[in-house]
């Protein structure tokens, strides 16, 4: 499964993006950004605030209880500010 | 029946306006809104705007989609820029057309404010000393206007 990161999202992961083999267990974002969490500080920081972050699964915006099974992509941001 | 495009280059608001409108004789009013970069009280040299390719056109078009069932419309143009913007140029064009004004001013305002919270874009300063500053932070007074919406 591929991850892609965006603004501060992206700068406190320290990458754009990667691909990751996920464990038996994880199978919701929430579940997801927990795991990550526990893979480096630089996870930790990035979701010091859970409820910040937001989420996408194959481009569509994805709450934190949504399944992540058979998803190709997921991404993490912060509250979008385009416009 | 929708134009949406997520571009680097700036964007003539008239010359899209006419071009929506060119050959038309169904369409009886066109609203346009057009979003600049400010300077903030000139401390900035520039906004740059990150965004997510793929998901950007793929949220606009959902947001496209959802109008058209609210709104009796004509067409529909939506550019949004990414990329290093300074102060005065445009960021963002929404056009609505329909035969009459209201659904055209009730669709701009609504893809504004869909834009806002919704379209996967991030702004960050660019400060006038040549630093980099912050990303910008999202309003709740914009996701206030997107949720009375429904």
């Amino acid at each position: 499964m591929k991850l892609v990161y965006f603004a501060w999202v992206r700068e406190r992961v320290g990458r754009t993006d990667e691909t990751i083999d996920v464990p038996d267990g994880v199978a919701t974002i929430a579940d997801l950004v927990r795991w990550l969490k526990t893979r480096g500080e630089e996870y930790e920081y990035a979701f010091e605030n859970e409820a910040v972050v937001r989420a996408a699964i194959d481009h569509v915006h994805a709450r934190p209880e949504a399944s992540i099974a058979g998803a190709r992509e997921i991404a993490f941001f912060p509250p979008m500010t385009g416009g | 029946m929708a134009t949406i495009r997520i571009q680097a280059e700036a964007f003539d608001a008239a010359a899209e306006t006419a071009a929506l409108a060119q050959g038309r004789g169904d369409i009886g009013a066109v609203v346009a809104f057009t979003g600049f970069c400010r300077d903030e009280d000139g401390r900035l040299s520039a906004l740059e705007l990150e965004h997510y390719p793929g998901m950007a056109e793929a949220e606009i078009a959902r947001m496209v989609a959802e109008a058209e069932t609210r709104w009796p419309l004509k067409g529909l143009t939506i550019i949004h820029r990414f990329g290093l913007i300074r102060p005065g140029e445009p960021i963002v064009l929404v056009l609505a057309a329909s035969a009459h004004r209201r659904a055209a001013f009730e669709a701009a305002e609504f893809l504004m404010d869909y834009l806002k919270t919704r379209a996967p874009f991030w702004k960050r300063e660019h400060l006038i000393d040549g630093t980099t500053g912050a990303w910008v932070e999202a309003k709740d007074a914009d996701d206030a206007a997107m949720e009375r919406w429904g």
